[in-house]
Parts: C-alpha cells; sequence; structure tokens
C-alpha cells in the first residue's frame, strides 16, 4: 500500500512539472507580443523595446523558465501585464463565483442524475431507460452556451423569472445568491447530469449482475433495499472516479457559461487573458487548472486505498 | 467506510471549502441609501494611464478622476476649467496661467503649478498636437504654487485648443510625483483633481470598476458644456460594469440590473424601444469615422492606382449599413474631417462620392500593373465595426479579382500585427480596419492618419512630402478663411494619394433608463451632472 | 412440395452472406433503432455538406447590406445575417466545415492515439514518460488547451484541426493502452509468443482486431467533442477563420442579435446538435453491437 502512495505522489509531481513545462512554453511560442499592446495605437519602436527589457521578453528561454520556475517555488504568479496587478490576487478575487458555479453544477447534477441513473439501470431495456438514455444523449450534444441562450430567452427574458446576468455573492444574501445561479448552473450541469446518468446506469448494470445481489434477492431482500443498500454502494466507485474526469469538463464548460451569463469567475478572466497576450495570467491560471485537476485525481485514488480493499495489497 | 459516505464526506470538505474561500473574498461595502450608478462601459478599463495609451475607454476613465487646465465647450469654444486666469503676451510668446482655488488631489495635497507643468510635459512626449506645441515652447517656468508660464519661440495660435483636447490624449492633470513617471511607462496610481475618486480596492479588472464622489471637488459655477462648465456630481457612486456579450447587456439594462450603457450596437435598439423604462439617444454629434488603413511599406498599395481603385469601387452607403444597422445611426462621409464639423468639405471626393465605377477601378488596377500579389486584410472578429468593415472590403476586393487573404484574429493581435514592418510572408499585412471618434479628426493638427511622415507615421507609414508641405501650411493659417482653404487643400491631396479610406460616419446610441436625468449631450462620456432618481 | 421452393442448403464450411461479426452487427443495429436513426442523419449530413453547391441557393460569402436582418421568407428560407448574408446557404456550406473538423479530428486522433498507445502498451520505458505527457496533457482542459493553441497560430481549418486532435488524442491513447496491456495478457498471445512469432504478426493478428471496436466507438464519441469544441472555439473567436460558414461562426456573429434574429443561433445550434446527437447515437449503437462490456469502459 505504501509503494501505491508512494508510486500516485511521485508521478503527480512529474505530471505538474510537464504541465508547468507545456504551458510555459505555450505562451513562450506565441507570435502575439504584449509589449505592442501595452505600448499603445502611437508606440514608436523604441518604446516596444524599451517594454520587452522591463519585462525581461529578450531573454533566452531557458533563464525566463528558470526565473519563472523559481518565483512559482515561493507562491509568486507573477504579476499582471496590463494591470500590474498580482495575479494571485487576480485569481483570488474570481474564484467565488466560479467555485460557486461548479458547487452547484454538481449538487444540480448529482440530484438529477445519480436517480436517474439508478432507475435506468433498474428497468433496463424498457421504454422509461430508452427515454432516460435519449435524454442523457440529447445532453452531450447540445452545445452549451446554445442551451444558455435558450434558457435566458424564456426565463429571463419571456418569463422574468430569474437574473439575466451577474454574480452575487451569498454575503448578500443567499436567496439572491442562489437566483443568479440557477440557470448558469442548469446550462452548463446538462452535460454533467448526461455523463453521471451514463456511468451510474453503466456501472449500476455491471453490478446488478454480480452474484452477489442474487444472493440477496434470494435472501428475499426487497428490492429497493437491494437497489440502494448494496447495489448503490458499489457502484459509487466509478461514479466518484467520474468527478475527477468531470472536473475538466466543468471549467471548459464553465468558460462559455460565465461569458454568457457575464459572471465574474475564473474562466472569463483565463479567456480575456489569452485573446489579449496576458502572459502571467494565462500561465498561472491553466497551471491552476491542471494542478486541481491533478490533485482531485490524486484524491481519488488514494480514496481507492481506503475502500478498495484490493488495493491495499499491491 | 463505504462509498456512498466517502462521497458525502468529500462533497462536505469542497463546500466547507468554498465557504472559506468567500469569507476571505474581499468584502463588498455598500451603505443603505447611497445613489449608485450602474453602468456598461464600452470595453474593458484595463490600462490606467491616459497617456501612455489612446483607448477610449481610459480617456473615459481619466474624465472621472482627473481634472484639466481647459476644456472645448458644445460650441467648440476653449474654456477655462482648472486655471482662473490667463493672458496672452502682446508679443503672442508668454501666455500667463494662474489657477483656482480650493483645487486638490484625492490624497488632500493642494494643486500646484509644479503639477500642472510636470503632467504637461509628460503628455506633450506623447500626444501629436502636444509634440507640435514642444517644438514651438521654450520653457514653462512656475511663478508661484498657483501661478505659472509658458514662453514659446515662435507664437503657436492653438496653445489653448491643445491644452483643451477633448479626446486622446487629453492633457490630464496629476500630482507631480507621478507626472514624473517615463512617458512610455504606465502610471498606476490613480490620484488625481477629478470629481470622482477611483476605488483601487475594489477593481476586478475585466468586470468591475468603482467610484466615488469626491466630496472635496470644486465644481465651476457655469453649467457644463461637453467637457467644460462646472462639474458637479449628484450620485454618490458609480460602478463601471463590463458586460462583453451585447444581448446579456440589453437584457440588463432592460431588467434594470445596470442604469446605463455607453454604446449600444443600433441594431438592439428594438429589443430596448419595447421598455418604456429605457430611453436610446444619439448623444454624441460628432459620431465617428471608419477607417480603412493601406500598409505603404509592400505591393500591391505602395502603389498610388491601386489604392485610387479602392476609393472607386468601395460604397460608403453598405458600410453605413454593415457598421450602423441603418441610416437612423449613420450616412456616408465623403471627407477626410468629421463631417458636421467647421474644416469638413466634400473637395476632391467624386471618386468616393459618385456612382460605384468597378470599370474605372479595373482600368487603375490594370495600370497599376497588379501582378495577383496576396491582399492580406487583418481583422479583429471581437469587434463587430472593424469586423463588419473587414469584410465588406474582402468582398469589394474580390468582386475586383484581387487576391484576398482575410486573416481574423482578436483586438489585441491586430494591434499587435499593424505595427510589423515585415512583408506578407513574414506576417505583415496590407490592409486593416477601425475608427476614429469624432473629436479626433476634425482638422489636420488632430487628424494623424491623414499625414505622410513616412517611418515616422501611424502604422502603414504613408510617406508624402507634399501632404506635410499643405499640413505645416494649415497650421500656419491664422483666420478662418484661410485656415478652410489649407483644409481643403490637404484633403484634395488626400483624395489624390489616399493616406486611408474614409468609410463612413456613423453614430453609436447610448441607452439609459429613465429614472436618469442630466445626461451630458456631448463626444465623450461624462458622468457629472447626471443625476437618479 | 416441388423442390423449387426449398431454399437451397447452405454450402458447408462457408458464411453465404456475411462473417459472424457483421452478422452480430446488423442484429443489434436492428435492436437499437436508435442508432439507425443517428446513422441515418450523418450520412444525410454528410451528404449535404458534399452537395453544398447545389442544396445551397445563393454564394454564402455574398454580401448584401441593404437586405441585413430578413427574417425567414421566401426568398431567403432561414433569414439573411447582419451583412445580407443568407444564412440557408450558409448553414448548408457550414455543414461542410463541422463536418471535416469533425470526422478529421476523429481520424486523425484515432490514428495517432493508435500508434501511440501500441508503443506505450508494448515498450515499458517509453510508456511511464508518455503515459505522464498523457497525463499532463489531459490535465490541462482540452477547451483551454485548444484556445491557447489557436492563440499561437493562425486562425484556419487546419489549425483548428490540429489544436483540437492534440486536446482530443491522450484519451484515445489511454485506451489504446489499457487495451493492449489486458490483451497482452491473454493466453492466445502468450501462446503466440511462446510460438516464437514476431510481434508485428502478433500485432496484426491478434492485438489489432480487438481494439478497433473500441477504438471505432471512441472515435465516434471524438467526432461529436471535437464539433462542439470546434463551435465553443468559433463562439470565443479563436476558431474558424470568419469568412468559411461554420456553425460556430454563424453563431458567434450572431450571438449579439438573439433577442431580434434568434434565428441566426437557432438553426446552426439545431443542426450542430442534431449532428451530434446522430453522431453520438450511432457510436452507442455501435459499442452495445460489438461488445455490451464495453460499456463499463466508456
Amino acid at each position: 500500500m505504501i509503494a501505491y502512495i508512494v508510486r500516485r505522489l511521485f508521478s503527480t509531481i512529474v505530471v505538474m512539472a510537464v504541465v508547468a513545462f507545456v504551458v510555459f512554453s505555450l505562451l513562450y511560442l506565441t507570435p502575439g507580443d504584449p509589449a505592442a499592446i501595452i505600448a499603445g495605437d502611437i508606440a514608436t519602436d523604441e518604446d516596444i523595446r524599451r517594454i520587452h527589457a522591463r519585462l525581461g521578453l529578450d531573454d533566452p528561454f531557458l533563464v525566463q523558465f528558470g526565473r519563472w520556475v523559481w518565483s512559482l517555488a515561493h507562491g509568486d504568479l507573477g504579476t499582471s501585464i496590463f494591470t500590474n496587478l498580482p495575479v494571485t490576487q487576480l485569481i483570488g478575487q474570481r474564484v467565488e463565483p466560479t467555485l460557486s458555479l461548479t458547487l452547484c453544477t454538481l449538487v444540480v447534477a448529482i440530484l438529477v442524475a445519480v436517480p436517474l441513473g439508478v432507475v435506468a439501470a433498474a428497468k433496463a431495456g424498457s421504454w422509461l431507460d430508452r427515454g432516460v438514455m435519449s435524454f442523457s444523449v440529447l445532453g452531450f450534444s447540445v452545445p452549451v452556451f446554445v442551451f444558455a441562450y435558450i434558457l435566458i430567452l424564456t426565463f429571463s427574458v419571456q418569463l422574468d423569472w430569474l437574473p439575466v446576468q451577474g454574480y452575487r455573492s451569498f454575503r448578500d444574501g443567499v436567496w439572491e445568491w442562489l437566483r443568479h445561479l440557477i440557470l448558469p448552473s442548469v446550462a452548463l450541469g446538462t452535460v454533467y447530469v448526461a455523463l453521471i446518468t451514463r456511468m451510474t446506469r453503466a456501472s449500476m448494470l455491471d453490478v446488478l449482475a454480480q452474484d452477489y445481489i442474487r444472493t440477496a434477492e434470494a435472501k428475499g431482500l426487497a428490492p429497493k433495499q437491494v437497489l440502494i443498500g448494496h447495489a448503490l454502494k458499489n457502484a459509487a466507485i466509478p461514479v466518484v472516479t467520474i468527478i475527477g474526469v468531470g472536473v475538466a469538463l466543468l471549467i471548459s464548460g464553465a468558460i462559455v457559461t460565465e461569458t454568457v451569463f457575464a459572471l465574474p469567475g475564473i474562466g472569463r478572466l483565463t479567456v480575456d487573458a489569452i485573446l489579449r497576450r496576458d502572459y502571467p495570467i494565462i500561465q498561472g491560471v491553466i497551471l491552476i487548472f491542471s494542478a486541481i485537476y491533478v490533485l482531485v485525481n490524486l484524491a481519488v485514488d488514494l480514496s481507492y486505498v481506503l475502500f478498495d480493499p484490493r488495493i491495499r495489497l499491491t | 467506510m463505504n462509498p456512498c459516505s466517502a462521497l458525502l464526506r468529500s462533497m462536505t470538505a469542497v463546500i466547507g471549502a468554498a465557504a472559506l474561500v468567500a469569507a476571505l473574498s474581499a468584502p463588498v461595502a455598500t451603505a443603505q441609501g447611497q445613489k449608485v450608478l450602474k453602468f456598461i462601459p464600452q470595453a474593458d478599463l484595463r490600462i490606467l494611464d491616459p497617456i501612455t495609451t489612446t483607448a477610449y475607454i481610459t480617456r473615459n476613465h481619466g474624465y472621472m478622476i482627473y481634472d484639466t487646465l481647459f476644456a472645448t465647450d458644445a460650441k467648440f469654444q476653449v474654456q477655462p476649467q482648472m486655471v482662473d486666469k490667463y493672458e496672452l503676451s502682446k508679443d503672442q510668446l508668454t501666455y500667463t496661467f494662474t489657477l483656482r482655488d480650493g483645487l486638490k488631489f484625492h490624497d488632500g495635497a493642494p494643486v500646484r503649478s509644479a503639477d500642472c507643468i510636470a503632467s504637461i510635459e509628460r503628455w506633450a512626449k506623447r500626444d501629436a498636437l502636444g509634440q507640435k506645441m514642444a517644438e514651438s515652447t521654450e520653457a514653462w517656468t512656475a511663478v508661484n504654487d498657483k501661478t505659472f508660464t509658458l514662453k514659446l519661440k515662435k507664437p503657436f495660435p492653438l496653445t489653448l485648443e491643445a491644452l483643451a483636447k477633448p479626446s486622446s490624449n487629453v492633457p490630464f492633470i496629476m500630482p507631480e510625483r507621478i507626472a514624473k513617471t517615463d512617458a512610455s511607462t504606465n502610471i498606476t496610481d490613480p490620484i488625481g483633481s477629478g470629481p470622482f475618486k477611483f476605488v483601487k480596492a475594489e477593481w476586478v479588472p475585466g468586470s468591475k470598476v468603482v467610484y466615488v464622489k469626491n466630496t472635496d471637488y470644486v465644481p465651476r459655477k457655469e453649467p457644463p458644456s461637453w467637457a467644460a462648465g462646472g462639474k458637479v456630481v449628484k450620485v454618490d457612486r458609480v460602478e463601471w460594469i463590463y458586460i462583453p456579450d451585447s444581448a446579456t447587456a440589453a437584457a440588463a439594462l432592460n431588467a434594470g440590473e445596470v442604469d446605463w450603457w455607453e454604446q449600444m450596437p443600433p441594431d438592439l435598439i428594438p429589443v430596448l424601444a419595447k421598455n418604456k423604462e429605457v430611453k436610446v439617444e444619439n448623444i454624441d454629434p460628432l459620431g465617428s469615422m471608419g477607417v480603412l488603413r493601406f500598409n505603404f511599406m509592400y505591393p500591391p498599395f505602395n502603389n498610388q492606382k491601386m489604392r485610387q481603385a479602392v476609393l472607386y469601387a468601395l460604397d460608403q452607403n453598405d458600410y453605413v449599413l454593415g457598421i450602423a444597422g441603418s441610416l437612423k445611426n449613420g450616412h456616408a462621409c465623403y471627407s477626410f474631417f468629421t463631417c458636421g464639423t467647421p474644416l469638413s468639405s466634400e473637395v476632391g471626393a467624386a471618386p468616393l462620392k459618385g456612382k460605384r465605377d468597378f470599370d474605372k477601378a479595373k482600368e487603375l488596377i490594370k495600370e497599376a500593373g497588379y501582378k495577383g500579389e496576396k491582399i492580406v486584410i487583418i481583422d479583429a472578429t471581437d469587434q463587430p465595426i472593424v469586423h463588419s468593415q473587414s469584410l465588406l472590403t474582402a468582398e469589394t476586393l474580390r468582386k475586383l479579382g484581387l487576391n484576398v487573404d482575410l486573416q481574423a484574429g482578436d483586438w489585441g493581435t491586430l494591434i499587435t500585427r499593424r505595427s510589423s514592418k515585415e512583408p506578407i510572408e513574414k506576417g505583415g499585412w496590407s490592409i486593416f480596419h477601425t475608427w476614429l471618434v469624432g473629436p479626433d479628426v476634425t482638422s489636420p493638427a488632430l487628424n494623424f492618419a491623414v499625414r505622410g511622415s513616412g517611418q515616422k507615421a501611424w502604422f502603414g507609414w504613408p510617406d508624402d512630402p507634399k501632404i506635410e508641405e499643405l499640413r505645416d501650411a494649415w497650421f500656419a493659417a491664422t483666420d478662418p478663411a484661410s485656415s478652410k482653404k489649407a483644409a481643403e487643400a490637404v484633403q484634395l491631396r488626400a483624395f489624390d494619394f489616399v493616406p486611408y479610406v474614409p468609410t463612413a460616419q456613423f453614430i453609436l446610441p447610448t441607452a439609459y433608463r429613465t429614472n436618469l436625468s442630466g445626461v451630458i449631450i456631448a463626444p465623450i462620456t461624462l458622468m457629472w451632472n447626471v443625476e437618479k432618481k | 412440395m416441388s423442390s423449387a421452393t426449398l431454399a437451397p442448403p447452405p454450402i458447408a464450411g462457408k458464411s453465404r452472406s456475411m462473417s459472424p461479426t457483421w452478422k452480430r452487427f446488423r442484429d443489434a443495429f436492428r435492436r437499437h433503432p436508435t442508432a439507425l436513426i443517428g446513422g441515418a442523419i450523418l450520412v444525410a449530413m454528410v451528404v449535404i455538406a458534399l452537395a453544398a453547391p447545389w442544396v445551397g441557393t445563393v454564394d454564402p460569402l455574398a454580401v448584401f447590406p441593404s437586405k441585413r436582418l430578413h427574417p425567414p421568407s421566401a426568398e431567403s428560407w432561414l433569414g439573411t445575417d447582419m451583412l445580407g448574408r443568407d444564412v440557408y446557404s450558409r448553414v448548408v456550406y457550414g455543414a461542410r466545415v463541422s463536418l471535416i473538423v469533425g470526422l478529421a479530428v476523429a481520424a486523425l486522433s484515432t490514428l495517432l492515439g493508435l500508434a501511440i498507445g501500441l508503443v506505450t502498451g508494448y515498450v515499458r520505458r517509453l510508456d511511464a514518460v508518455v503515459m505522464r505527457i498523457m497525463d499532463g496533457l489531459m490535465s490541462i482542459p482540452s477547451v483551454l488547451l485548444a484556445i491557447a493553441l489557436m492563440a499561437l497560430t493562425k486562425a484556419s481549418i487546419g489549425n483548428v484541426i490540429v489544436a483540437i486532435t492534440l486536446a482530443e488524442m491522450p484519451r484515445v491513447v489511454r485506451l489504446v493502452r489499457s487495451l493492449v496491456l489486458s490483451l497482452r495478457e491473454q493466453p492466445y498471445v502468450e501462446a503466440a509468443i511462446a510460438a516464437g512469432t514476431t510481434l508485428p504478426r502478433i500485432l496484426v493478428r491478434h492485438i489489432l482486431p480487438n481494439i478497433v471496436a473500441p477504438l471505432l466507438v471512441q472515435g465516434t464519441y471524438v467526432c461529436g467533442s471535437a464539433m462542439i469544441t470546434e463551435a465553443i472555439l468559433s463562439f470565443i473567436g479563436a476558431g474558424t477563420p470568419p469568412n468559411i460558414p461554420s456553425w460556430g461562426n454563424i453563431m458567434a456573429e450572431g450571438r449579439s442579435l438573439v433577442q431580434i434574429a434568434g434565428y441566426l443561433i437557432i438553426f446552426p445550434g439545431i443542426c450542430l446538435s442534431l449532428t451530434v446527437l446522430a453522431v453520438n447515437l450511432l457510436g452507442d449503437g455501435m459499442r452495445d453491437a460489438l461488445d455490451p462490456r464495453l460499456a463499463r469502459r466508456m
């Protein structure tokens, strides 16, 4: 078991190093020149050269990379080229909306998808099952922003039930916070619901075919007890795995959702930064997203140690 | 431990973490009973220095927190703003300025002559008109803290116009220590003496900018007129909420989540028109001019006949519709100076104005000896005004049988690429589009795009000594009649040499809720005098 | 009574019509009508895309500013956009871009993933290195990676294909690798190695045939995902060049006008959703037909 943990930790570090290198190289190769953008409309070549020198953009690749890694080790993600604010502060300001959106989406998705998947598996092959599966495939197929616009047009513009855009911190009132997150969560959650429903159904089907389920039924347990008490417990393992994979999906979807609903989150920060070549922000954000993904997967893997006894033996 | 509870446990942990993060996030102060004006700006405020950049969003920010010595009013007259008295010596070589009483910076320090001088000198290093003035300047001297002089080498009749310049770059007055910053380094300290104070702690770049009323500001007594007159602030707090998606912005205004939308795409007027609580107005009397700029360094547009061919083929009416949506918000303007201003005329405009003549255009192309060279149009898809123009130009050139390559990017890429002096194969460009606000294009002094100063000119680098000569002649003209004649001469030459093609004049309407009053009619967005019920 | 009514006896040893795999395939399809529907829609889209010059009515690039923003009518079936371009023709031509991107990314990522996965499945030392790189790539959210890659180069369909392929490929590599690893343990493979069969022969005869099915299924999912990613890239402004009509582009240009010209988003949106749905249904059907156990892995 210790060997397993150590191996996982080591590979996590290696993966992060790869990500760091990829992220940094990506931006080093970018043809856009932030110096020209900073210098403004009526800039001279000399102005641009001076800005290059000030930002250290002329140093060789490895020197710039080394400098960057060194400051990373000190928790310094650099300073935004345009606003001169530290990247950590910019990200910190925008964590709350993204985190709120992610949480609400996860809650909505799990609350809807798990029961749907269980029911579909229990009645496998029936029209209900077909219906649920078709619905979940639909969720995969409609792009998030199309669905988002449909929701806005229906619920905000026509019916005026929910706000169009914006974010309210829940220190301003939990109900306001929730109201502004309902439409974005539903829009973003659809894909997630589709994914989790399929996974739950598939893994439930697997488990239901197992011998111990037949034993439980033979023992005379009510179907519901069999379903929830035995099947779901064991089916949950792959579902927990999918949460790790789903985090990446969520972050991608968050970018689009935040743009449409004007939520001041990290997704929008990243797109804006990429489009205007604000290197330090791009690097910082991609690094953090990857770190979250890697760490979540690490947590999931390590949790296997806790509830899959077979791993303990390796 | 069973997986179900593992799941529940992890969810609890995540929720707990979120609560922690939220608790640690910066608090938002909203006192009860405060009048808050919520405004959707035209762009995202990124750079806080209105001297190093000409970006209009930064200029608007400048008008919030800074003040100017002089200002231009609605009648194009120069009015004193921070200055109390001024006089010009008999020999026209010495100006003496005396500041008003009670002018203070946001940190409490009084505004002194030294601050003004340092600010003007920094501005003069960047601004085209300021540079011209600097050529004639001998020295700025502080007589005492409230009085200072400008000594000229030779008379410069545009001195006051320069100090009253309404649009980029505006000679805002900053504290001396900040104004001493190098002219190509962005300042970061937003301390000014203007009617609003910038709340840096609440600034979320890309999302929100916050200003509060400067209760120590002493406004002039006159009524406001453009940037001149009394700047009386009638709200407590102003929030600029950047919403990049226009559909979302329109919906937000409709729902009352914001009060004022600076520039709305004219196409969305029907969406807001249905709402009785929203008013759509054209408060900008001068509008903006679309620009099609050539690259003069490489074929094919280093050839004058090729550029003239475009004049015969381009239909301004198409561009008006493409940019402004209808003839209610735009019209053709066959002039290199903003239509509706004194120096504008249609002298020499026949090729652009008359019936479209594709045959003549094709003839010119043949005379130019066009050999099928690739024409690269750099486009910015995130700027609708630039984007529509690029698409229209691409189509027009294609109809002429030219080899067009429309390369998309975003505004940031366009700004970077247009500064490249490389040939096409190395990432260069042939054409880009942009627009200039009316006040920036009213005269040969302000219109930097019509100049022919070669490598020192604006992107495109046209080289025409003749147009420079005519421009200098305009500066020498002293009375309105000869000034107009000199401007016409410049324009005549411009339609021959074609430093760029004016594509249309358009006005982007502003929209605000009816509980706002006092919105100033001006070509720049000004937020004093606005009241919210 | 006459023997003419009797069917000819099956020829011993040889299947008269098709191989067992394809027969299973066909039967499974009959049991999964949704997959058939998906396949039919996909084929219809491909046909429309190929026949675009005939199916479309007007040059999709031609601008008529005076006819801008006309709602659907007899003259322009799906309306005109903000520059007067015919939406119907643009949507028809748009099918080309989405399908090309989807199919190309699916094909490229499958081939690349197959190649890399086979190698890592077999060469232990490379495995560790390559899988860490794949994990690294996978940990960067795919849309972000694609946007960042597009920001490196100029917009073109080719670059969009490459960017999305790079973002989708690691998953295929993972799949191939895990399949190869488990197949290697199979008794018949070990027997073949013991018998002295060369590596290429083992790959071709034993490994590949068993990988093809799941790979194909994964390929369809990649196709659908790629089409959506292209739309998102165009929506943000980092996708196909604006003068080439793609469903994502049409929606991106029309997004600010959704309240007065909703058809600019609805029609391309429906087409895109329908096509991605078709591809996904096809994938599901194939997966169930070929090997129900795959349902667990995918």
